[in-house]
């Protein structure tokens, strides 16, 4: 095994430990100390970036989400605001329209009543003209049928008591 | 190469030398093929870092890849630490990486272009180091921090009194026997399964250096399972990555958060 037996020569464990530690000497002063960091610095700014970005768009999500529940409560309020005015305009219609019928009923009914004032006025001088005339054909049939004269007072009378019953 | 053209598995993990530069005392230092291939895995580590540095927002497939590797270490530092693990992820980063580019060099097939491949995770010299850098680091950590309170790190939550003469002995022991698990872990693995590689194919070549019948009737099957193998192999090269800077993360936890 010449990793034993080159023990014997006498150049072969300085030589090996010499470069070894020149070697890896510059390995790690060169790219463990000098390039590492370096990347590592990348790499940490790399993932901040990221992690703040992803921070930025949650955040912004978030605004969108309160703009979009805000637009939404106000569409709500607009609504129910405009529900309720065209419940309103309804309700004052139908007060309106009923106080207006109710006039005119009162005024039909005034109507009515006046009207028939006048019909029960008319019926009344009606009645009394037929009967004044039915006493006078009476009076008038009585002297021509039988030559007796029959005073206006009994005629008027005995048609009142046919007229009447 | 041993002698009569048979093949040496354990030829492939000879560290060649190069070139000679210095003494120190009475040891050279030398220029080996060890130490140009770990060269080769810092530059082109450093090449595949240098295409995840666009730092853009919105990353290209490079730096998602680069940022990939990052983020891995970076989760895994996270979970088996807290926040506090973030100081030591460059360590552990470095480690993975290193480790995981060797590997992966050491397994390439380098060898069809003409270069011969060269493990350098496979040498307990290399493990050991990077084993006993971890373990420092870890003691270093625990003691800056916690002073000698660390050492109640050996004494776990709910022990009995009447087991305290043993329960300490026994966290002290597997606690030294760290530095030794994490080298020899990755070692072994990376040795094993060169070894392995380098059998079957000595099967095609031994085989059909016999007769061209049993050359066929051992090659075959021999090749199938190399297919397999190469593939179980680039998985152990991530895994045992992975191992070693779980296992040095998780060491540390014990001492950022003892207890």
């Amino acid at each position: 095994m010449p990793q034993i037996s080159q023990f014997a020569e006498s150049w072969y464990a300085a030589s090996q430990i010499f470069w070894v530690l020149l070697t890896f000497g510059f390995v790690f002063l060169v790219i463990g100390r000098g390039m590492l960091p370096k990347i590592e610095a990348t790499v940490d700014a790399r993932d901040r970036k990221v992690a703040d970005d992803l921070a930025a768009a949650k955040a912004a999500h978030s605004a969108a989400d309160n703009l979009e529940e805000s637009y939404r409560q106000q569409s709500d309020a607009s609504r129910v605001a405009a529900q309720k005015a065209v419940a309103d305009a309804k309700a004052k219609a139908a007060r309106d329209a009923e106080k207006r019928l109710a006039k005119v009923d009162a005024e039909l009914a005034e109507k009515l009543t006046a009207a028939e004032a006048d019909v029960g006025a008319a019926r009344k001088s009606a009645m009394a003209e037929i009967e004044s005339v039915a006493a006078e054909a009476a009076s008038d049939l009585v002297a021509k049928l039988s030559g007796a004269k029959v005073g206006a007072a009994d005629a008027k009378a005995a048609v009142k008591a046919v007229l009447h019953g | 190469m041993a002698d009569q053209g048979k093949v040496d598995p354990m030829h492939q993990f000879e560290v060649q030398k190069i070139f000679d530069m210095f003494h120190v005392g009475n040891h050279e230092v030398a220029f080996t093929t060890s130490a140009l291939w770990m060269i080769v895995a810092g530059l082109l580590l450093w090449a595949f870092m240098i295409g995840g540095m666009k730092r853009q927002l919105v990353p290209g497939r490079w730096q998602v890849a680069v940022e990939g590797f990052t983020g891995f270490i970076t989760n895994m530092m996270n979970a088996n630490i807290g926040p506090e693990g973030r100081k030591y992820t460059p360590y552990v980063f470095s480690l993975f990486m290193f480790i995981l580019m060797l590997n992966i060099l050491g397994l390439a097939p380098l060898g069809l272009f003409g270069v011969h491949p060269f493990t350098v995770t496979s040498h307990f010299t290399i493990t050991g180091f990077l084993a006993i850098l971890s373990f420092s680091i870890v003691l270093i950590v625990g003691f800056w921090r916690h002073g000698l309170h660390f050492f109640s790190l050996f004494v776990p939550h709910g022990t009995p009194i009447w087991l305290m003469w043993l329960i300490p002995v026994i966290e002290l022991v597997s606690f030294l026997v760290r530095p030794f698990s994490l080298a020899l872990r990755l070692f072994v693995a990376m040795t094993a399964g060169h070894v392995l590689m380098k059998v079957f194919a000595s099967f095609i070549i031994d085989g059909l250096a016999a007769s061209p019948v049993i050359g066929a009737g051992v090659g075959i099957p021999s090749m199938a399972l190399m297919v397999g193998i190469s593939g179980l192999e680039l998985l152990v090269a991530g895994i045992q990555a992975y191992v070693f800077a779980l296992l040095t993360s998780l060491y540390l936890n014990d001492a950022i958060n003892l207890h």
